[in-house]
């Protein structure tokens, strides 16, 4: 006979209800999945799931407004599931950085559905396009707002199968060739990921991220910390496309709709970068400390080989992808520098280039519609037959080379003044160049595409509702924090702040003081 | 018991390594089934490896035995294990499809999506 249990369970278990405003948390992820699952159920009436994925986006960006509105107001939000206690429990913890890359990504994810109603055929959608989009930014969403590391591998499976899926709508003979090689080298990138939490599982005996944090700073001087930064470093490097490891986004990003490949740049990319600084930032700031000069090194070369590659390239989409790896270089370089400044650089170089690679991917689906063709060699006479259009198109290339007086420009002065502040003067002259190289190669697609008469008389095609709103949508918000930055800047130096001191993270998690 | 399973779990890895490194993408999908099972050893292994002690709590005691073995491990694994099989299953089929379109296993010569001369960029106007 079991002898009755006394144990006063209060201590791990959640014994209230949660209030109802910390479902916020929760939300988001909740609504992608239901959605995804609601439409794959309506398989047989692909009609209406444009309009629910339309939808159910809007309303996506509301209710991550609304969780940033709360996290502005009253600091890290923490919600547990099942009752049990963090560090037992698995915690969805969300703090300003990662409320930010939330609504940054649902902005970035509804302007591409209302694009993708022109874009993607009845077959696309058959195939489960919408579907695929709701699962993909359930498994982003998730990503940005959990605090469990295992929770984070399990958000980044979520999403690398949906983008799978979305990367092979059409069954192209270029498309399959492209998946091979991205499915394979993600796949074994995360499976290094999985191979750090392990041994972090090893080390700390926790995989709760505040718990991580509270107990980094006893365990330096036993536990091999170093090769476990090393590990993350390579595993999520490997996700965000750095240089040695970046070979797979060149080889795929060109071959789906340019839609999927709009989804792709703007928000898979910076998941990888976000969970790099959650972890180098946060959790291991000692060892990043000690890694910089190899993350510097890696950032450096990203920039300036990306934007060399860009210039190699005739087909723009794929001048696009390297122009992606460049940023990626530039946000490294942040990590590297590591100060309050150089991390919040990184903050809103990753807020601008989610929505900025997405505008710049449809931009370039468009006039490859108006042109006929995405090669330079046979594009031309854009400007002269669109004069709006090549106007949006300046906005966004000078945004993407970092040129006032559009977003791009103010991530870059903090970054090369944070460098300059560190002494490291080689990082920003290595930003400065790659942001002249990419000015170079913008500027030939300009003259090329835009300036030069058209080589062959094109049929007038419309430019449709569905891509024009969300490109000047996304042209706005590029030309507002270019012109209006404080706003932006302030969120992105407090978010900042916040990762560098997570007092208030470790708070949110464990109000009662420290863990067990 | 750790020692032997920390050897195991190095020649997953390397056999697991030296399988991707190859050409040709049957093998590589081998190379990823390897060591999709070396990081589930390797998690295995980071609870407490022991002999016949479940981790049940016995009768009148709140806490496990010392000596029993950790299962958040275990549950981790099994989420793993279901996510590598599952990619697993979605590669091979991928595999297939691209040895029936592209005619060819062989990575070398699989660049359909990269040419192997790509065209010069436009150099003068």
């Amino acid at each position: 006979m079991a002898a009755p249990i006394t144990t006063d369970l209060s201590a791990a278990l959640l014994t209230a209800p949660v209030p109802p405003g910390n479902w916020l948390v929760i939300l988001p992820v909740a609504h992608c999945i239901v959605l995804g699952a609601l439409m794959l159920m309506l398989r047989a009436h692909v009609r209406v799931h444009a309009l629910i994925a339309v939808l159910g986006l809007a309303v996506l960006v509301l209710i991550d407004a609304l969780l940033l509105k709360r996290v502005i107001d009253g600091g890290p939000v923490t919600m547990v599931m099942g009752r049990w206690l963090p560090p037992f429990g698995i915690a969805f913890t969300v703090d300003l950085f990662g409320a930010l890359m939330a609504l940054a990504a649902a902005i970035a994810a509804l302007a591409g559905s209302l694009y993708a109603l022109s874009d993607i055929d009845p077959g696309g959608r058959r195939f489960g396009f919408f579907p695929f989009l709701m699962l993909l930014m359930a498994g982003v969403t998730g990503a940005f707002l959990t605090g469990d590391i295992f929770n984070l591998y399990v958000w980044f499976e979520v999403l690398l199968i949906s983008s799978f899926g979305l990367l092979i709508l059409g069954s192209e003979r270029e498309q399959i060739d492209g998946a091979m090689k991205y499915a394979v080298l993600n796949l074994i990138g995360t499976t290094l990921f999985l191979i750090a939490v392990g041994y972090l599982y090893a080390i700390f005996g926790t995989l709760n991220m505040a718990d991580i944090a509270l107990k980094a700073a006893g365990l330096r001087d036993t536990a091999p910390l170093m090769t476990l930064a090393a590990l993350f470093l390579l595993a999520f490097a490997m996700k965000a496309a750095a240089f040695p490891v970046n070979f797979w986004l060149p080889a795929s990003y060109h071959t789906p709709r340019i839609v999927v490949s709009a989804l792709f740049a703007g928000l898979l990319t910076k998941v990888g970068i976000y969970a790099l600084i959650r972890v180098m930032v946060m959790l291991l700031p000692v060892e990043r400390e000690a890694l910089s000069l190899m993350i510097a090194l890696a950032g450096a070369a990203t920039v300036i080989l990306g934007a060399l590659g860009a210039l190699a390239q005739t087909d723009i989409r794929r001048l696009l992808g390297y122009v992606v790896i460049s940023g990626i270089g530039s946000m490294l370089a942040g990590i590297a520098i590591g100060t309050p400044g150089g991390v919040s650089g990184a903050v809103f170089y990753a807020l601008h280039s989610v929505v900025l690679m997405m505008a710049l991917y449809l931009l370039v689906g468009q006039a490859a519609r108006l042109g006929g063709s995405f090669q330079l060699t046979a594009l031309g006479g854009l400007y002269r037959e669109r004069g709006w259009f090549a106007a949006v198109s300046l906005i966004l290339f000078l945004a993407a080379c970092g040129l006032p007086p559009f977003s791009g420009f103010w991530p870059k002065v903090i970054l090369v003044k944070a460098s300059l502040d560190i002494g490291a003067w080689w990082l920003a002259a290595a930003l400065l160049t790659g942001g002249f190289l990419t000015t170079i190669c913008f500027g030939r697609v300009f003259l090329l595409a835009y300036w030069r008469p058209a080589p062959a008389p094109a049929e007038t095609v419309a430019i449709g509702w569905q891509s024009a709103l969300p490109l000047l949508t996304l042209t706005a918000l590029v030309t507002g924090f270019g012109i209006l930055p404080e706003q932006l800047l302030s969120l992105a130096q407090a978010a900042a702040g916040s990762l560098a001191d997570p007092g208030a993270y470790i708070h949110s998690v464990f109000p009662e003081g420290a863990a067990p | 018991m750790e020692p032997l399973f920390a050897i195991l779990v190095g020649l997953f890895f390397s056999a697991a390594v030296y399988l991707m490194l190859s050409k040709f993408s049957i093998r590589i999908m081998l190379g990823i089934a390897i060591l999709g099972n070396g990081v589930n050893l390797l998690l295995f292994t980071a609870g407490r490896v022991t002999r016949e002690v479940p981790p049940i709590i016995p009768a009148g005691f709140d806490t496990l035995p010392a000596d029993a073995a950790n299962p958040l491990p275990q549950a981790l694994i099994l989420t793993a294990i279901v996510i590598s099989f599952s990619f697993l299953a979605f590669l091979l089929v991928l595999t297939y499809r691209a040895y029936q379109d592209i005619g060819t296993d062989n990575t070398d010569e699989m660049r359909i999506a990269e040419p192997d001369d790509p065209p010069l960029p436009p150099l003068g106007y």
